[in-house]
């Protein structure tokens, strides 16, 4: 398969992100926003940085760019479709994705390696992992705290679409786990079929001992393992 | 300032009649306000070096890996197989002060373009920084500006952050310091110099529209003592946008990969007087520049403002006549803007035109060669012999709780992460060693090489000898980049000193330059660049002499497991490696915070151990868990950090109460396997062992881990909630 990774202006976790699909290898190319087809590609992945100086709001320029199209149009066609970090927050801005991520509880910055225990297995993020799976993923993130209204909170915990909720290293839910006062511990969601996907930790940053953590890979590795899924209904 | 209005107009721009006088010389006439605009900033204490360039030239500064010594935009150093490391320290203090926020962050923004200029894409940036003491609310307020400002900048732009140092101390509570270095990595055929070459091409500004901001930032901020009236000075503070930044390294290093510029200068000081000027003078070139083509934010700004604005996120690239339609292209691709303002011309002449009429003509060189050089006295300070004489080396009985957990919780040992963990220290997939440790670790991707950068200072130590303290720390941060399992390759320095009008000052200084470069020259380490930041005096209080050195180790291949400081596990041996000194508590920690002390004469550096010590640390980095310098709160801080780290206590014995606390230098903590410690051509002595739930120092008293661990982790939290 061949990912298309989306560079908006701003973006800047782009050559990271290609970096861990070439470890698994996955072809994956860079698409500039300017460009409006993504013809040929079989996923698409919206990396981390700052898309359009993250001015206005997280990701509310960014859903504008001329590429965003064709992403709703592959999100429309059940191909692969993930958010990392800041590409989490344009994917909602679009709607793709439901809920929003707001400034963290704290008002800092943080960069720093959290826990994420694995609630669902049936995404483009996590068809590669077991329910209860703990992985250890550096997060990095002003705008990390995931809010939605308590109805779809209820919505997508009824139906699945929790992929990763925060919590200590051996996979309890705690509050002293949620690093940004993320709703419900939720670091993660899916839309209803599963194939867009987003998360607020980088798991392209976890892809070699050498960076502390390998975790990234069983993340990155559920975009071929969901596509083969998909593909073979 | 309205006395002020009264004053000849070069003196409002802070020239002395002298010079102002030699302006006349120059040209012949007295200068048109655009022209006096431009000399005052580029004959600024900031932009000309004038007190400090005669002794600058002090350092060493060739080896046979040097492809770009000082001078240049950054200092450029040779990695083998074709690739380049190009690194560059820079301060922003004045700024800070006055506006923390958008004075840390148009500093970062300031040295990646330095680095980006040189052809390299920066992959990390590291902030030194002093503040006075966290108990005063106003201080809070500076730290946690300037931190959020680095992260606000740095992590929108796209560089990681790798840590930096920190000093806490009355002196700077009214001048605190904001120091900034960068590293970038490239092939050595995109390195770009700043030389305007070819008469007929063409002089393209690049990036954001030039506005009133930032004028006389270089002279006015920079270059002058601070008062009570220095909130005056805030409209001097540049504003940064990291977003227009990001999009100009894109666009700048998609030109250079296509072979599309000649030549290109950074807009920092002084923006496009100096732009202009420098790229001419470096290629022994004039220019015609037109001022209504540089976009502006706002209409009716002078030739002198649109000159001397420091607006940030500009460059200037010269670019021959056939690519300007591709760098044209480029800069849309990206939007950012791209203004054909200028053309190379032969004679050494720079003509700046607006609205058809000429408003400055003079000879481009004479704005950086015919700078003022001043040889300004020296004497030695009066202070020193009574603070030697009043100093002692043996310290004082207490109880080893009380002593170590007041070590553990000063906010300059207490754990940093409430600082470094608000900068993204990851991006790029290269931080092998993150901050937190001796010096951070950067794989480059792609090859087996490996870079190390530690920044260290230590203002008292230097107030007390500035001679020995500059010369232990280019010792120092040697060795701290030795621990990783690099070598010392190449240092950039940062020299932030009172006001050079006085002879102590200067005597601060001199002795400095000297220790500094008899260290270099003794590790055969060449000085690449630095940066010289004068008048940090508020009220007549001069700053602690605040040498800041930025040291590059380098590693090919890097090692396989280089040493951390979480390494330690139960039954490791416990060895110090290194000179058996006499104590060392002038400027210690111990002396400082428990006794409230700032006297005696730190030791000198050992000039036979010193480098043999470096040398051992490079190679025992390859095969030990953990190694970790001997700094502030000596041996037992050194030790409880492995503890807190490692989550694992210890027990160590034979080490006498003054050598607890002793910070003498050129000493580590190696801690591995049993027998696990390699033949060493330098002293080495075992002192405990590893286990069990307490740091135990046996006749001296012992602590619990957890307790150690909660202190040391809060103290800086606690103080900025």
């Amino acid at each position: 398969m061949k990912i298309a990774v989306v560079i908006f202006p701003g973006t800047n976790c782009e050559h990271d992100v290609v970096h861990g699909l070439d470890l698994i290898g996955v072809d994956a190319e860079l698409v500039f926003h300017k460009q409006t087809s993504l013809d040929g590609f079989d996923g698409v992945v919206l990396p981390g940085g700052f898309a359009h100086g993250d001015y206005l709001r997280t990701g509310a320029i960014a859903r504008f760019s001329p590429i965003m199209d064709s992403v709703v149009a592959m999100a429309d066609s059940g191909k692969p479709v993930v958010g990392i970090c800041n590409g989490f927050q344009v994917l909602c801005e679009a709607g793709l994705l439901p809920g929003a991520l707001v400034a963290n509880r704290d008002l800092s910055f943080i960069c720093k390696p959290v826990n994420l225990r694995v609630e669902s297995n049936t995404s483009a993020l996590t068809a590669g992992a077991n329910v209860g799976d703990v992985v250890r993923i550096p997060l990095n993130s002003y705008e990390g705290n995931y809010v939605a209204d308590d109805e779809t909170l209820g919505h997508i915990e009824a139906n699945g679409q929790v992929l990763f909720r925060y919590s200590d290293g051996s996979g309890t839910v705690t509050d002293d786990a949620n690093p940004n006062g993320s709703a419900r511990n939720i670091a993660g969601v899916s839309n209803e079929s599963g194939n867009v996907a987003g998360l607020m930790p980088h798991p392209e940053r976890a892809v070699e001992q050498i960076l502390g953590s390998m975790d990234g890979l069983l993340l990155l590795g559920s975009i071929p393992a969901f596509f083969d899924l998909v593909g073979a209904k | 300032m309205t006395s002020m209005t009264a004053e000849p107009a070069h003196r409002q721009l802070g020239m002395t009649d002298e010079e102002y006088e030699s302006v006349i010389e120059i040209l012949g006439r007295e200068p048109r306000p655009a022209e006096l605009a431009m000399y005052s900033v580029m004959w600024s204490e900031h932009c000309s070096y004038k007190s400090s360039r005669i002794h600058l030239g002090r350092f060493p500064s060739e080896a046979p890996w040097v492809v770009v010594g000082p001078g240049e935009n950054a200092g450029v150093v040779d990695l083998g197989d074709g690739w380049l490391a190009a690194l560059r320290i820079e301060s922003h203090n004045h700024p800070s002060f006055v506006e923390p926020y958008q004075g840390a962050a148009t500093g970062v923004g300031g040295i990646l373009r330095d680095i980006f200029t040189m052809g390299a894409r920066p992959i990390a940036v590291w902030d030194p920084l002093r503040f006075g003491e966290l108990e005063d609310a106003h201080n809070r307020y500076l730290l946690n500006g300037v931190v959020s400002g680095i992260a606000g900048y740095g992590n929108a732009v796209g560089v990681p952050t790798l840590g930096g140092e920190i000093e806490f101390a009355d002196r700077y509570a009214s001048n605190p310091l904001v120091n900034v270095m960068a590293l970038g990595i490239l092939k050595r055929e995109q390195l770009v110099l700043s030389a305007a070459s070819g008469v007929g091409n063409i002089a393209v500004l690049l990036g954001a529209a030039t506005g009133r901001d930032g004028i006389g930032g270089a002279s006015i901020l920079a270059s002058a003592s601070f008062d009570e009236q220095s909130g005056a000075k805030r409209p001097s503070v540049q504003v940064g946008d990291p977003f227009e930044e990001k999009k100009l390294i894109e666009a700048c290093l998609e030109m250079y990969e296509r072979g599309l510029v000649v030549g290109i200068q950074d807009l920092g000081a002084a923006g496009i007087s100096c732009a202009t000027s420098e790229c001419a003078a470096n290629g022994g070139m004039g220019m015609d520049v037109d001022l209504d083509s540089v976009p502006v934010r706002e209409e009716g700004m002078t030739a002198g403002e649109i000159l001397m604005s420091e607006s940030q996120e500009r460059m200037l690239a010269i670019v021959e006549p056939k690519s300007v339609t591709d760098v044209v292209a480029v800069a849309n691709k990206w939007d950012i803007n791209a203004s054909l303002i200028g053309t190379v011309t032969e004679g050494g002449t720079l003509r700046v035109r607006q609205h058809g009429e000429l408003v400055a003509e003079l000879p481009a060189a004479s704005l950086s060669d015919d700078a003022p050089k001043y040889n300004r006295p020296t004497a030695r300070p009066q202070y020193l012999d009574n603070l030697w004489a009043q100093g002692s080396d043996e310290a004082a009985a207490g109880d080893l709780a009380d002593v170590l957990l007041a070590l553990l919780d000063d906010p300059a040992i207490a754990d940093r992460s409430w600082i470094y963990q608000q900068y993204d220290h990851q991006l790029f997939l290269n931080t092998v060693v993150e901050p937190g440790h001796d010096a951070s670790l950067l794989r480059i991707k792609g090859t087996e090489k490996a870079l190390a950068v530690s920044t260290d200072g230590h203002g008292r130590r230097c107030y007390l000898d500035p001679r020995r303290g500059a010369a232990r720390l280019v010792m120092e941060s040697a060795l701290n980049v030795a621990v990783t399992g690099t070598k010392p390759y190449a240092v950039v320095d940062n020299l932030n000193f009172g006001n050079p009008e006085k002879p102590e000052i200067m005597w601060q200084f001199t002795e400095t330059v000297e220790g500094m470069s008899a260290a270099c020259e003794l590790l055969g380490v060449p000085v690449i660049g630095g940066n010289v930041s004068f008048y940090n005096e508020t009220d007549g209080v001069d700053i602690y002499p605040s040498p800041v050195v930025g040291m590059l180790g380098f590693a090919d291949p890097m090692p396989e497991n280089p040493p951390r400081l979480d390494r330690a596990e139960e039954d490791m041996e416990i060895w110090i490696v290194g000179p058996d000194a006499a104590p060392d508590l002038a400027a210690s920690a111990f002396s400082r915070v428990i006794h409230g002390r700032l006297d005696g004469r730190p030791a000198d550096i050992d000039t036979d151990l010193g480098p043999r010590v470096i040398a051992a640390a490079t190679e025992l980095a390859g095969s030990v868990p953990v190694l970790h310098d001997v700094s502030v709160g000596g041996v037992a801080v050194a030790l409880a950090e492995i503890a807190i780290r490692s989550e694992c206590g210890f027990t160590v014995g034979n080490v006498d109460w003054s050598q607890l606390w002793s910070e003498a230098p050129h000493r580590l903590v190696a801690v591995c396997p049993r027998d696990g410690l390699p033949e060493l051509d330098v002293p080495a002595r075992r002192i405990g062992t590893m286990g069990g739930a307490t740091l135990n120092f046996l006749e001296h008293g012992q602590i619990a881990v957890e307790d150690a661990t909660s202190i040391w982790r809060e103290a800086l939290p606690r103080r900025m909630a």
